[in-house]
């Protein structure tokens, strides 16, 4: 029974701290990953969708008539066919999959074909004849709030879809108390996640069980479950949602969106199955990015650089729906919050609808553009009191453990030890200031939430839950419904596993969203799966090796508390004697044969936030810091900007995966880059302007930087292995980082992003022109005056 | 829509189907032959997610036509780890692309890693600039490039060539 000498004192390979490539990597990289629009579908009919052609309007008529009417034509479906409203927030649920009585973006999908094959797709949506009525159409939210305007939604005056009003602290007397007051506007462009795989769905309807399969691009399987149940009227039970390979979301696919339920109405219309692929152009429409948005902001400094208050005040501009919108309007208030301390902070927020694409989570959800607005007046307010930046920074770091004003709970904080960083990694105290015209560099510090600390669905379940399968192979598999959308999150979970038993990662399998066969997950999303699912791996793994152990005890006849697990051998502690993890299997089996175990995990209560309304959001139980330094090179002719090194130290707790962390760092810096420099979306009369990857403009690889990755490991007590996100809190960083580089290259502060070239070239000539006055000026004082 | 015998070789191997005119190579990859590893990322021509190589040189299959590939040699990203390179492993490339994260959610990778072929056929130890234009037409959302590059030289460094 005993096990070789070298096994028996093997110590097992750590398999947390480890640069591991993907558990799917391989799948990936040779091609045969399938992702939702490669799976075999032979015989399914084919999905297509009739879209709104005006932003606002009453649906007078709709006929299908002719319509079904055409050769292989197998279903149609309008507004008629869904009376549930959905929406990914329970008490803002106003959105249904085909539009009915009225439309509010263009876009909107009034009805949708399944036919036998695209051409006869196109052919019947043309056939479809519709009559609205337009009515005025609001394009901005100042105009959708003006006196008189028509209500998008009768029950939301002023089209007003969430007002905030949060003040802590003493803030007047914060502003009275301080040195320094200045107060700055700030506007930001809608963006777009522009996620490289274009949505796509595959519905199966069991005609005879009346049971319904949905795959699709999404990542919340576990919220299209319960949108599905609701939009078609069944039990959930006759559900099965999977989710084959996703190529990105960013949030794009953290609610349910229109097509998927679209796809599951046309397939039990037509009895059959569907897949449903939408256009480049048609991701566009879907979008849910980030808003529009307009901030106000006013900081008070001591002579120090203390921050004595702070008063914001922030417009979002949120499309036609509900969507996550209120969600989005508490994070840019409740994140101002929980990365420097402030004794006093007043917010007041405005979520309003508009007559464009409905927005909704994208990364860094919330906090980007007041991230902007806070990092680039505190530069300008830096070089007012003639403080260096890192300094101003300095004098505002939180001790730890440390609650903020509005009750986030801080356990860990690596901010001092990232400035520390990319102070030296850049040069910064030798170059700041002294290189050469049209040359700068900026800094800019940045956090995000390790998940929202109390879940959207408040039914008291844990927040996660892992199951572990043992069986006769000695293979264990790691049973999830957490969506691995390419961050890595499959990987991680078999890391945490490994670890804790000591094995290596062939013995491990990950199976991962199939709703028939893993365990329910809230999804992936606020940066939540590393530390909450995380968290639960850990906690089965720690059951599956309470009951190895036992079998051990058992075979070699001592105490539970004797045996010590070597991974690929249980021993008596102190001595030789050893069973081989296949003789502990084979133990562990004997008594009632398949194991599965599970763990659970959820928030400690004390991190889930304050009691005053609205607190749930930006409540988390860790939270990530970063720090970053970004070099810019400005030509003053033609107003390009070319970022020439960012230098970003990231405090991800410990990294359990440190090839993905510097991955996911990379990758947020880089989209921050994007919304940063380029993208926009552009809305004529509602119709979309830029619904394309040319017009749309995502930096390419010629124009993107070399980023320095650096991890600090400041290990927070809740998280798995002391580890916290690393995929979101660096992106909000760079736009102020690179802003304020553009400041030390040329003196000029931009109020809007993107700094694309034609708003930079503007600034740079007013400049222009307001210098060739004043010299114009001073040259004949007397009659300029009159 | 009237079709036509089309006979081309598609990762090495001789074939002869009907094909429409008006098809498109990445339709008749991915419908015809179940070669789903070429991705559609786009609505024509906008992202690379659907590079190919036809007689060895990087094509956009959304903007090709199936039947200009008469007498072709298309190759898809299927045929690099089936021997082509790798003897039924992965290529230096694929290997490359995985040990380094150069791949994160994956769907830009087989366009990603079929210009990067293109380019190290043509020139096995490519600059960084070069690099960087010969994967210009190829975008990636998830990496920032940083890692993309990394994989493009190691699997381009002369240390252990000679698979």
């Amino acid at each position: 029974m005993s096990a070789p000498i070298d096994a028996v004192t093997a110590r097992p390979k750590p398999a947390v701290g480890v640069r591991q490539p993907l558990v799917d990597g391989i799948e990936k990289v040779t091609g045969r990953a399938r992702f939702t629009a490669d799976l075999p579908a032979a015989g399914a009919l084919v999905g297509a969708i009739l879209r709104s052609p005006v932003a606002h309007g009453v649906i007078r008529r709709v006929d299908t008539a002719l319509a079904r009417a055409l050769p292989g034509v197998r279903a149609v479906v309008t507004g008629e066919d869904c009376d549930m409203a959905y929406g990914v927030i329970p008490v803002a649920q106003n959105e249904f999959p085909l539009a009915r009585e009225r439309v509010r973006y263009r876009g909107e999908p009034i009805a949708a074909v399944a036919a036998d094959d695209a051409a006869a797709a196109r052919a019947a949506l043309d056939a479809i004849e519709l009559e609205i009525e337009p009515l005025p159409a609001y394009f901005s939210a100042t105009d959708a709030r003006a006196d008189g305007a028509v209500l998008l939604h009768a029950n939301k005056p002023g089209n007003v879809e969430r007002e905030v009003d949060h003040t802590f602290g003493e803030v007047d007397a914060g502003f009275a108390a301080a040195d320094l007051v200045r107060e700055e506007r700030f506007h930001y462009a809608e963006v777009t996640h522009a996620m490289m795989e274009p949505n796509a769905a595959l519905a199966e309807w069991d005609a005879e069980r009346g049971r319904l399969t949905l795959h699709s691009v999404t990542q919340v399987p576990f919220y299209v479950h319960l949108a599905l149940a609701r939009c078609l009227n069944i039990d959930e039970a006759q559900i099965r949602v999977i989710k084959p390979f996703v190529g990105g979301g960013f949030g794009h696919r953290t609610e349910t969106l229109n097509f998927e339920v679209i796809a599951a109405l046309l397939a039990r219309a037509a009895r059959g199955t569907v897949k449903l692929e939408l256009s480049r152009e048609e991701c566009f429409l879907t979008h849910r990015g980030r808003p529009e948005t307009d901030v106000r902001l006013k900081i008070g400094l001591k002579r120090s650089g203390e921050i004595t208050a702070v008063d914001c005040e922030v417009v979002q501009r949120g499309g036609g729906y509900a969507g996550y919108g209120l969600v989005t309007i508490l994070y840019a208030g409740a994140l101002l919050h929980a990365l420097y301390r402030l004794p006093a902070c007043r917010y007041h927020g405005l979520r309003v609808y508009s007559n464009t694409p409905p927005n909704g989570a994208m990364r860094g959800h919330g906090s980007v553009d007041v991230r902007h607005a806070f990092e680039s007046l505190l530069d300008r307010m830096a070089v007012e009191a003639r403080l260096d930046p890192f300094a101003l920074r300095r004098a505002n770091l939180l001790p730890v453990p440390h609650r903020t004003i509005n009750d986030l709970q801080i356990n860990s904080y690596g901010l001092p030890e990232c400035l520390d960083i990319v102070e030296r990694a850049s040069g910064w105290r030798e170059r700041h200031g002294r290189l050469p015209r049209g040359h700068g560099l900026g800094l800019a510090c940045s956090h995000y939430v390790s998940g929202s600390a109390k879940p959207v669905h408040w039914t008291g379940e844990p927040h996660a839950v892992v199951n572990l399968k043992l069986d006769f192979d000695g293979g264990i598999t790691v049973l999830t419904g957490a969506a691995d959308i390419g961050q890595g999150s499959s990987t991680l979970l078999a890391q945490a596993v490994a670890e804790v038993l000591g094995l290596g990662l062939e013995r491990l399998r990950v199976f991962a969203n199939d709703s028939v066969l893993t365990p329910k997950d809230n999804g992936s999303y606020s940066s939540r799966v590393s530390f909450m699912v995380g968290n639960a791996a850990i906690g089965a793994a720690q059951a599956l090796k309470k009951v190895l152990v036992d079998a051990a005890a058992r075979k070699l006849e001592v105490a539970a508390d004797d045996v010590e697990c070597l991974g690929e051998s249980y021993r008596v502690a102190g001595t030789d004697r050893a069973l081989a993890y296949k003789d502990v299997v084979t133990a562990a089996l004997e008594v009632g044969g398949t194991l599965t175990v599970k763990g659970a995990w959820s928030t400690p209560p004390e991190t889930q936030g304050g009691r005053f309304k609205g607190a749930a959001v930006g409540s988390s139980a860790g939270f990530s810091y970063a720090a970053q330094v970004v070099e810019v090179a400005v030509d003053e002719e033609t107003g390009m900007v070319d970022v020439v090194r960012v230098w970003v130290a990231h405090d991800c707790g410990r990294a359990i995966n440190p090839l993905a962390v510097e991955g996911q760092i990379q990758g947020s810096v880089w989209m921050g880059m994007g919304q940063a420099l380029s993208e926009e979306t552009q809305y004529h009369d509602g119709l979309h302007m830029r619904a394309n990857l040319l017009d749309y403009r995502v930096p390419t690889i010629v124009e993107s930087p070399p980023i320095e990755t650096y991890i600090v490991e400041a290990r927070d007590p809740n998280g798995p292995f002391g580890a916290k996100e690393a995929g979101e809190g660096s992106l909000s960083g760079f736009l102020p980082a690179l802003t304020n580089a553009i400041a030390d290259a040329t003196g000029l502060r931009l109020a809007e992003l993107p700094a694309s070239p034609d708003r930079l070239l503007d600034a740079i000539q007013a400049r222009r022109r307001a210098e060739r006055l004043k010299a114009a000026k001073a040259a004949k004082p007397a009659t300029a005056e009159r | 829509m009237p079709k036509r015998l089309l006979a081309l070789t598609v990762n090495g191997r001789t074939r002869e189907d009907a094909v429409a005119d008006s098809t498109l190579l990445l339709d008749y990859l991915r419908d015809q032959l179940g070669l789903t590893g070429t991705k559609r990322g786009c609505d024509g021509g906008e992202c690379g997610a659907c590079t190919v190589l036809v007689d060895g040189q990087p094509q956009l299959a959304c903007l090709t036509l199936a039947a200009r590939c008469e007498g072709r040699h298309v190759e898809t990203i299927e045929v690099l780890a089936e021997g082509g390179h790798g003897g039924g492993r992965m290529s230096r490339l694929q290997a490359a692309f995985h040990e380094k994260l150069g791949t994160q959610c994956g769907y830009c990778t087989p366009g990603m890693i079929m210009a990067a072929e293109a380019l190290l056929r043509r020139n096995p130890v490519p600059s960084e600039p070069e690099i960087r234009e010969a994967l210009s037409g190829n975008l990636c959302r998830c990496t920032g490039y940083v890692k993309i590059i990394e994989s493009v030289q190691a699997a381009a460094s002369p240390v252990g060539t000679g698979e």
